[in-house]
């Protein structure tokens, strides 16, 4: 897998930058923004928008019913608890409202991608599979809203391209920044893996032949829209069953306050509907009820902020359950543009026999290696006084490029009656002893010695044998490639494996350089000569034994993997078929945002707990806060448990009302931002946020009703 | 100070006791619930009743056969209270009415063993043995029975929704279990000076030169089972203040004991069970804080009780034996509240108010202090799953439970589970409250007349069957209403617990590992504990700060 394409760095600079996440606009509620959000949050007001949230559907029927009472036995109190009984459920779905308002910008330059262009469709295109030449058939100029699937259309230069689909034909430079926000063109070619294009992005140069992979409305571009608007999200798995049981609350708390109607009134002690209604509404799971939506919404905001598109809710749970990460090891462990850096010859071979043939092999090989090959023989020929051109340059011209295949892991020329290859040693020495060569002796104790001192160095060696004629080919030596590791990823594999997380590197290396570069970066487990099989037997096997399994790829040969995995992320530079089997892909196409997905999935995860836990440890409060003052006329002796010293019946059921929605208020900021979220153990995040959550939300309705309770008591006539 | 001492000597002697033998029954019942070979007793039973023993059942048809069995228990008993003057040994009684039967036969087949009436002149020896004493053993088995399947269906990794058999778990619960340990109890009690007899009643006369008729029985054997099994009914309406059912302070030890002894085993076998003992540690821990905080509360709320008659008297010692004294009578008390025995050495309704309202919120957690045989168990495993729902997601992963994941249809079940006997209760509470012959069994007006109506109906959903006292409840609205509740907050509770326990036995279990949340640490004690007492505590507050708590600060 040697083969992973290098992001442009321009993308990886403009990823957002972890270390300054306040510089991003992320959960800061402005005035603005609410009152932009307003409007929406009226809308959903209806009481078929609040069926999915039951909670808040309880609290709209109470607020309609202390209405009507109210209207008819006006009171100055009954109109207050109206008023923030309704209140109550306007916060909740302005909750809502924002989190989807912070999408719209972004649906709305999205939607000037689709403005209607005019394509240019093959005549036939749709039946020739395989023909030569699609560019070169008849054209027909039809809308780019007609095309459909399979269609093929014909986009040259400074044209916008009419839908998503794969390059059949040509080479061109693309830009993408209105899908991607990276301004830098990027290179779109047919076959390999480079070949998907984008909806609406524009062509710069040249001319491509493009076959649409998407109908209508279905596009790449109308999922973003859908997605970041917030219109088509689903609820996902933990959100549906967190409803069943904030439902099963209310019914409860339901049960509750009916049977004290009748209860209070044996005990003679006569509840009105308006002090009940307050009491449940006050009980009910308000608080997470009217943030649950919110949080779901933000959190695949969160996600699109960073540039990664989830194409499932449930995509973004699963990242929070992740327990093994499987990570290429080029370009997100390493920075993946190894560099040649000595050249070591066999005993017996002289060095330039060695330089040539690594040269000649590596002219035509566009990688970074191949190049960082030429460059460092064309230098040592340099310093040594030798002519730059090595000798069978100029034959080299007319031999026949060998590519490198997942399968052979080898790469080379074949020229007249000479084969050079360079590969990974297993893969070379297999070669060679294919052709005759004895598979012992002191050449291959040599190279083994040479192999095993580069790759425990950390680097990669790169065995260079030819062959002429019918002769068995023979070892020249080895080029030493440097493999550097990233900065700072140590420190964040140690954070994920104190989240439980176990890393595991996948690599084509051989196992020993593999093992080498896992040691020095702290993964926890190695994948080495890893074929694109490898990849997928090693996801089905950790998925067996129960586990939830990350990757990301972009290749063809990824795609299987990608759709087995749990969480797929496909780079969005990837073919179209890595794109529709991941669940999500990363516009930056950058490899190391796994890590970050799945710290997202986790915080979403903790954000719906805490604030759950608070709602449920908020009752405790209230209870103190409104059942003395229910009964307090009855029984003078509850005027005890008046902790609060709360200073009227009416002024604490009022205080108590008020503060909880209010709290719905102060918690939207938390909810679209996520709470705070360290990697550590599961212990000792629970253990924080417990005591944040659990025993903070026990003491704060203690306090805030009591403020409360300050300001209403001034009311003149309550 | 003086009877402080006492008071710690009792717990002192109660802790050693089940110490020494609460791990070893446990293992006793992890093997029982999971072997695979039978006794020859067994087989002879197994082809007397034409069953496969080895047949794995799924959890519908293993829910289906505890109806079934239960409902079979129901017809009996039912009949045999309604015919019992037409029997042997019925010691000249009339057949019960029809709301008194119903009520009679949910009340044993529930494992309450609510008594509305006296059982020394209500029942005959008959129904006593074959009926009450009978249903004492199997109805405790069931409740045994539902948790071990639920135990196995966590434990298990490629189950299928198969939970294992309901019929081999009945008759080993009472063959291997129960039935021992009653004989050899039986025996002690006899040797304590517990009544044992088939003999008719004697008539005395007494120092006053009145008639007494003293009604022996088969006591001790009633006893034992009465406790072991939680199930707390009664052969005297005086239940174990009845000096020929409890004689000594011994034996009142000896009862504590064997009420706490199972559901605390059982708690220790679903360590074993799951294969992980530290969970079934942690389980243990949750009861035993639970029990440890009632029992002492309502010992200080008996012995030092606010009220200036309990002041005057230096301790509430109204309505309690005083071979017991105030200590024995709360111990007693908190015990047969925090488990669904529901035997009484003492008058609740003549507790001081803080402490009747101990013995009221003990049932009102579901009685999970430690609860019932096997209910208990069940009762503590269902909130540690929505715990750790709640508040599991605070880790960052979705909620699971010994590596089973809780999703969807696991917490409607959950819910259920939860929903099930709140609503029963309150719902009979404001019915009871409303009806002119609901108001009409009512002792007392005001708070206490409320506290009696509202112990009722806790008793009942919750499959108590202690009874406050004051309350009339032989009554056909009362036998009628109360045992609906019983049979509501029996059952639906069961069928959700055991489909839990299918979806569970067929989800194949997630590696643990330090991104989980571990649920033995000291830190998920602390959780359950408060998710039991927030949770399900909150849902009673309203009702119990119109009773006991009003009662308390007046």
């Amino acid at each position: 897998m040697n083969q992973t394409v290098e992001p442009p760095a321009t993308a990886r600079d403009a990823a957002p930058d972890d270390a300054s996440p306040p510089t991003r606009t992320t959960g800061v509620l402005t005035a603005g923004q609410l009152a932009e959000a307003l409007p929406g949050a009226l809308r959903k007001l209806d009481p078929r928008a609040l069926l999915a949230t039951p909670v808040m559907l309880v609290v709209e029927v109470g607020a309609a019913a202390t209405t009507v009472l109210t209207a008819l036995d006006p009171s100055l109190m009954g109109w207050l608890v109206t008023v923030w009984l309704w209140l109550t459920v306007v916060f909740g779905t302005l909750a809502e409202s924002v989190a989807e308002g912070r999408g719209k910008a972004q649906a709305a330059s999205l939607r000037a991608l689709q403005t209607e262009t005019t394509a240019r469709r093959v005549r036939g295109g749709n039946q020739a599979r395989n023909a030569g030449s699609l560019g070169d058939l008849p054209t027909d100029e039809v809308p780019s809203t007609e095309l459909r699937a399979g269609d093929v259309v014909v986009v040259v230069a400074g044209e916008r391209i009419p839908g998503d689909g794969d390059v059949v034909e040509g080479v061109a430079s693309v830009d993408e920044s209105a899908v991607t926000g990276e301004s830098a063109p990027v290179i779109r070619e047919s076959g390999g893996d480079r070949s998907a294009v984008t909806g609406g992005t524009v062509v710069l140069s040249d001319r491509i032949v493009v076959r649409i992979t998407s109908d209508p409305g279905q596009s790449f571009v109308d999922r973003m829209i859908a997605l970041v608007e917030g219109s088509e999200r689903q609820r996902t798995p933990n959100e549906i069953a967190l409803n069943v049981l904030l439902s099963t609350l209310t019914i409860v708390f339901a049960t509750v306050c009916a049977s004290l109607w009748f209860v209070a009134d044996f005990s003679g002690a006569r509840q009105s509907v308006l002090v009940l209604t307050a009491l449940l509404v006050c009980l009910i799971p308000t608080t997470i009820g009217a943030l649950l939506s919110a949080i779901g919404i933000a959190g695949m905001d969160r996600l699109v902020r960073r540039n990664v598109l989830a194409m499932s809710g449930r995509a973004v749970e699963a990242a929070g359950d992740v327990d093994v990460l499987l990570l290429d090891k080029t370009g997100t462990i390493t920075h993946g543009n190894r560099q040649a850096s000595a050249l070591l010859p066999l005993a017996g071979v002289p060095e330039t026999d060695l330089a040539a043939a690594a040269l000649l092999a590596s002219l035509a090989d566009e990688t970074p290696e191949g190049r960082s090959i030429v460059t460092l023989v064309r230098r040592e020929a340099a310093e040594a006084g030798r002519p730059a051109e090595v000798d069978g340059e100029a034959e080299a011209a007319s031999g026949t490029l060998v590519e490198f295949s997942a399968s052979t892991r080898m790469s080379g020329l074949d020229v007249g009656d000479r084969v050079i290859r360079k590969g990974a040693a297993s893969a070379v020495a297999a070669w060679v002893s294919g052709t005759g060569a004895p598979t012992t002796s002191d050449a291959t104790a040599e190279l083994g010695a040479i192999v095993d001192r580069v790759s425990s160095s950390g680097g990669t060696p790169l065995v260079v044998a030819e062959r002429i004629g019918d002769a068995p080919a023979r070892v020249l030596g080895v080029v030493h490639l440097k493999d550097v590791v990233k900065d700072g990823m140590r420190e964040r594999f140690a954070e994920l494996r104190a989240m439980g997380i176990r890393t595991v590197m996948i690599t084509g290396d051989n196992a020993v350089t593999a093992r080498a570069i896992a040691a020095e970066a702290g993964v926890d487990d190695v994948l080495a000569e890893a074929t694109p099989e490898d990849k997928l037997a090693l996801i089905r096997e950790e998925q067996a034994g129960g586990r939830m399994v990350a990757m990301c790829g972009d290749g063809t040969n990824d795609a299987p993997a990608l759709a087995q995995a749990d969480v797929g992320v496909a780079m969005n530079t990837g073919t179209t078929a890595a794109k529709e089997a991941g669940n999500m892909v990363d516009l930056d196409s950058d490899p190391t945002k796994l890590i970050d997905v799945v710290e997202i999935g986790k915080q979403l995860l903790i954000t719906r707990g805490a604030l759950t836990t608070f709602s449920v440890a908020n009752d405790v409060a209230k209870y103190f806060a409104i059942l003395p003052a229910m009964f307090v006329v009855a029984f003078p002796q509850l005027d005890v448990l008046n902790v609060m010293r709360l200073s009227s019946p009416e002024s604490a059921i009022l205080s108590a009302v008020v503060f909880n929605a209010l709290v719905i208020v102060a918690l939207i900021p938390l909810a679209l931002r996520g709470v705070s979220y360290r990697p550590a153990a599961a212990d000792a995040l629970l253990r924080r946020n417990l005591l944040l959550y659990g025993v903070g939300g026990f003491i704060a309705p203690f306090v805030g009703i009591k403020l409360i309770d300050l300001v209403v008591s001034l009311l003149p006539g309550l | 100070m003086s009877e402080l001492l006492p008071a710690l000597g009792q717990v002192a002697v109660l802790v050693l006791l089940l110490a020494l033998t609460v791990p070893l029954l446990g293992r006793h019942l992890a093997r029982t619930y999971t072997s695979e070979s039978h006794t020859r007793l067994e087989r002879g039973a197994y082809r007397a009743l034409r069953l496969d023993p080895d047949a794995d059942q799924h959890w519908r048809t293993y829910a289906l056969s505890v109806l079934g069995f239960s409902l079979v228990g129901l017809l009996v008993l039912y009949a045999l209270g309604r015919l019992q003057h037409l029997l042997p040994l019925s010691l000249g009684f009339d057949g019960l009415p029809a709301d008194g039967a119903w009520n009679t036969a949910v009340s044993f087949v529930t494992n309450t063993n609510w008594q509305w009436y006296s059982g020394e002149a209500a029942l005959g020896h008959l129904v006593q043995m074959t009926g009450l004493t009978v249903q004492n053993f199997v109805s405790a088995a069931v409740g045994m029975a539902v948790a071990a399947a639920f135990a196995r269906g966590l434990a298990r990794t490629h189950g299928a929704g198969r939970v294992g058999n309901f019929w081999v778990d009945v008759v080993r619960g009472v063959l291997r279990v129960l039935l021992p340990i009653a004989v050899v109890g039986a025996v002690v009690l006899v040797l304590l000076g517990v009544v044992q007899n088939l003999a008719a009643p004697r008539l005395l006369e007494t120092l006053s030169g009145g008639s007494q008729s003293l009604t022996g029985g088969p006591v001790a054997s009633q006893e034992v089972i009465k406790q072991l099994g939680t199930n707390g009914g009664g052969f005297y309406n005086a239940n174990s203040a009845h000096p020929f059912e409890n004689p000594t302070p011994l034996t009142n030890i000896l009862a504590i004991f064997l009420m706490l002894l199972v559901p605390f085993a059982m708690a220790w076998a679903f360590g074993h069970i799951v294969k992980d003992r530290r969970q079934g540690v942690a389980v243990l821990s949750v009861m035993a804080i639970l029990l440890v905080v009632s029992v002492t509360l309502l010992t200080w709320a008996e012995m030092a009780g606010p009220g200036s008659a309990p002041a005057l008297a230096g301790g509430a010692l109204e309505g309690k034996e005083t071979r017991f004294g105030t200590a024995g009578s709360a111990l007693f008390g908190a015990a047969t509240t925090g488990t669904s025995t529901g035997a009484v050495n003492s008058t609740h309704d003549s507790f001081t108010a803080p402490g009747g309202g101990v013995a009221l919120f003990n049932m009102m957690l579901g009685e999970i202090a430690p609860g019932g045989v096997g209910s208990g168990l069940y009762g503590m495993l269902m909130l540690a799953v929505l715990t750790v729902f709640l508040s599991g997601l605070m880790v960052g992963r979705t909620p699971e439970y010994l590596g089973k994941k809780i999703g969807q249809r696991e917490i409607v079940l959950v819910a259920a589970y939860v929903l099930a006997t709140p609503v029963v209760l309150l719902t009979a509470l404001a019915v009871a409250v409303t009806a002119p012959a609901g108001v009409a069994g009512l002792q007392e007006s005001g708070p206490h007349g409320f506290s009696e109506a509202l112990y009722a109906v806790t008793s009942a959903s919750n499959n108590n069957g202690s009874a406050f006292g004051g309350l009339t409840s032989g009554t056909p609205f009362w036998n009628t209403l109360l045992g609906l509740c019983m049979l509501l907050g029996r059952f639906v509770p069961i069928i959700a617990v055991l489909a839990l326990a299918g979806r569970f036995s067929s989800q194949r279990p997630l590696p643990p590992g330090p991104g989980t949340l571990s649920t033995h640490r000291p830190l998920f004690v602390v959780l359950l504990t408060g998710v039991a007492l927030v949770v399900v505590g909150l849902t009673y507050v309203p009702v119990l700060t119109l009773g006991p708590i009003v009662e308390s600060l007046s």
